[in-house]
């Protein structure tokens, strides 16, 4: 028995994981892009009545915490409302903020970090220094502190989250302008009269696209992870609207009773939803970084 | 002074710009952003404009921005982080009776990581491409998608809920909280100290599930390191010739190869301690563990500012003194390291 499964997971992780023969026909990459988007397709979905089973939000005629049946799928919550109707339709904050605020802080991080590496000398240094402080603070910490200065919803927890990932773009575009600058072609095209803005915008932002590439979607398993707890502190979107985070944190009050489904299925969809972004992420990473196969990291 | 001193000294040296920005950070944060620390923590009450002057006026938030912020850095030089407006007593107080618990609390989640990441690394290194490899590697990567706070909640429901095995919550259990004496702060040491079994107990007990749910991701992570390091440095000639020696492949692994991988994990400790703390919020919140992190949430909560203010500044102070120590220990363990 034990054998067999061991053969069976075995299995499962050569076709979907790094191993040899997975890597050749990007495995990885297809299975974390097939999950996203299937999110992607039924977050937007759920948002019309006909789709999801119950009204999520307003459905009164179901009991009262019950535990998953077949009318009801993962059970009810105790306003007697359909828990699976609200998993579905409850990742749009997720998925908004983590795209915005993956939006933002790439957008700012990289346009600073290819100035500042350009550029050098003392504003470097100092930005530099700026970033590796922001870099180094615990990043949910910083996140709830400004959300609370901003307040709660979904406009403030782009700003929040973005802000926290601004050093991680700027380091890595940094790094590629500052190795890219001393190469000897650039030199060639700067005796021949390009000017600064040329080179960033012809020579080094192509270069650094694939680091980002990867970094951003790390970054988007993590804002993922990062929005849902927002939620479940209470700083996410406005109670009845459904949501992951908040469903669990409400899910919380009831969990002496044993009522397990309250916060198993929500906790459920972001693994897997944060999963799949960190399976574009292993994907892009190999294709990118072909000598990350041989070391298998 | 020798080599290790002077790096010890530049180091620290380095360590204070980083600080004043990160204190700068806050405070700019903090007052530069729409909405003062006033308005903020009345707004919605129905308060009369001359009562918030006032209450400005008695924060100190009136004042020009520069003076604001030398008093602000000559506080925190000081140790002073001003009062907290919902206890009435000054933030330094509560963060310290506070800091042992977090303190505990991330030691023991770092030491559940450490064990469970390098074991599970150097299985899979040592069974490389083999079914266990596979599935480790599976656990490494999915343990990243996990949200703590969900981990937290499940344990919860399974091994104290439905086993009962293990306590939901807190650091004690009622009736011992009510007699238990704690000195340090570190309940367990204090019970060590005290010697009674029941209590030791006690306390271990409610360590258990918290310590899990704080290292779970750090495991996956180390546990990731320590593979790749360890495969890299299988590789190398000295494992090769420790082979043809004779040696037992036990040997080799972990008194030769075990010694050279675990350097570059050594590392990213401090950053590791940095995300540590911020599942430290999460956890705390989940298991109601009175530590800093929850403070921190209760006061935001709250809209305490000082306490805001003085939390996100103590943590600050601690990462860097985190990072401090775990550069000067690397230069210790790697002695390629030149001052």
């Amino acid at each position: 028995m034990t054998r067999m499964l061991v053969k069976g997971l075995d299995w499962i992780v050569r076709n979907v994981t790094h191993g040899s023969h997975a890597l050749r026909k990007q495995t990885i990459l297809k299975i974390g892009l097939i999950t996203v988007s299937l999110f992607l397709l039924v977050t937007v979905l759920a948002q019309y009545s006909w789709f999801i089973p119950y009204d999520p939000v307003y459905y009164r005629d179901a009991p009262r915490l019950e535990g998953p049946s077949i009318r009801h799928l993962m059970g009810t919550d105790q306003l007697h409302r359909d828990v699976f109707s609200r998993v579905i339709s409850g990742g749009k904050a997720s998925l908004i903020v983590a795209f915005g605020a993956v939006a933002l802080s790439m957008s700012t991080g990289s346009i600073l970090g290819w100035i500042s590496g350009f550029t050098g000398g003392f504003f470097d240094r100092f930005l530099s220094l700026i970033m590796d402080a922001i870099y180094s603070f615990p990043s949910m910490i910083l996140a709830i502190t400004l959300v609370a200065m901003f307040g709660a919803g979904i406009g403030p927890m782009i700003w929040a989250v973005g802000f926290v990932y601004i050093p991680t773009y700027f380091r890595v575009t940094r790094a590629e302008v500052l190795q890219v600058r001393e190469a000897t072609y650039i030199e060639a095209i700067r005796a021949v009269g390009a000017t600064n803005i040329r080179i960033i915008l012809r020579h080094v932002a192509p270069n650094t696209v694939n680091a980002i590439m990867a970094v951003s979607s790390f970054n988007l398993a993590d804002a993922i992870l990062t929005v849902a707890a927002l939620s479940f502190l209470g700083f996410g979107l406005p109670p009845p609207a459904p949501d992951w985070g908040f469903d669990i944190q409400n899910g919380q009050k009831f969990l002496q009773s044993g009522s397990w489904w309250l916060i198993t299925f929500p906790g459920l969809m972001i693994i897997a939803l944060s999963l799949g972004f960190g399976l574009i992420g292993e994907g892009i990473s190999d294709l990118v970084n072909p000598k990350r196969k041989r070391k298998r990291v | 002074m020798g080599g290790i001193g002077r790096y010890i000294v530049q180091r620290f040296m380095l360590t204070i710009p980083m600080l004043l920005i990160l204190v700068t950070l806050v405070f700019l944060i903090l007052r530069v952003m729409p909405g003062d620390p006033v308005s903020a923590m009345l707004g919605g009450r129905n308060i009369s404009p001359q009562l918030m002057d006032e209450y400005r006026h008695k924060m100190g938030v009136d004042r020009p921005i520069p003076v604001q912020y030398i008093e602000y850095l000559s506080g925190i030089l000081h140790g002073n982080f001003g009062k907290s407006f919902r206890t009435n007593k000054p933030v330094v107080t509560e963060l310290f009776t506070r800091f042992p618990a977090t303190l505990e609390l991330a030691f023991f989640g770092l030491f559940f990581a450490a064990i469970f990441g390098f074991s599970t690394g150097i299985l899979s290194a040592t069974r490389a491409d083999q079914p266990i490899d596979h599935i480790v590697r599976i656990f490494h990567i999915g343990s990243f998608a996990i949200p703590l706070f969900w981990l937290g909640l499940m344990l919860q429901v399974i091994f104290a809920v439905k086993l009962g095995w293990l306590p939901v919550a807190s650091r004690l259990g009622g009736r011992i909280a009510f007699t238990f004496q704690s000195i340090t702060g570190f309940y367990l040491l204090d019970s060590l100290l005290g010697g009674n079994t029941k209590v030791i107990a006690d306390v271990a007990k409610h360590l258990v599930l918290p310590a899990i749910t704080l290292g779970f991701a750090q495991a996956g992570l180390l546990g990731r390191m320590s593979r790749a390091s360890m495969l890299e440095v299988l590789d190398q000639d000295y494992v090769t010739t420790a082979r043809a020696k004779g040696l037992k492949e036990r040997i080799v692994v972990m008194s030769h190869a075990l010694r050279n991988a675990l350097i570059p994990i050594v590392t990213v400790f401090g950053l590791q301690f940095a995300i540590l703390m911020g599942g430290a919020v999460l956890t705390e919140t989940v298991f109601s563990w009175p530590g800093v992190a929850s403070f921190l949430v209760r006061s935001i909560e709250a809209r305490d500012w000082p306490a805001i203010q003085g939390s996100v500044v103590f943590i600050a102070i601690f990462i860097s003194a985190i990072n401090l120590i775990v550069d000067i220990t690397y230069s210790f363990i790697d002695p390629r390291v030149r001052y």
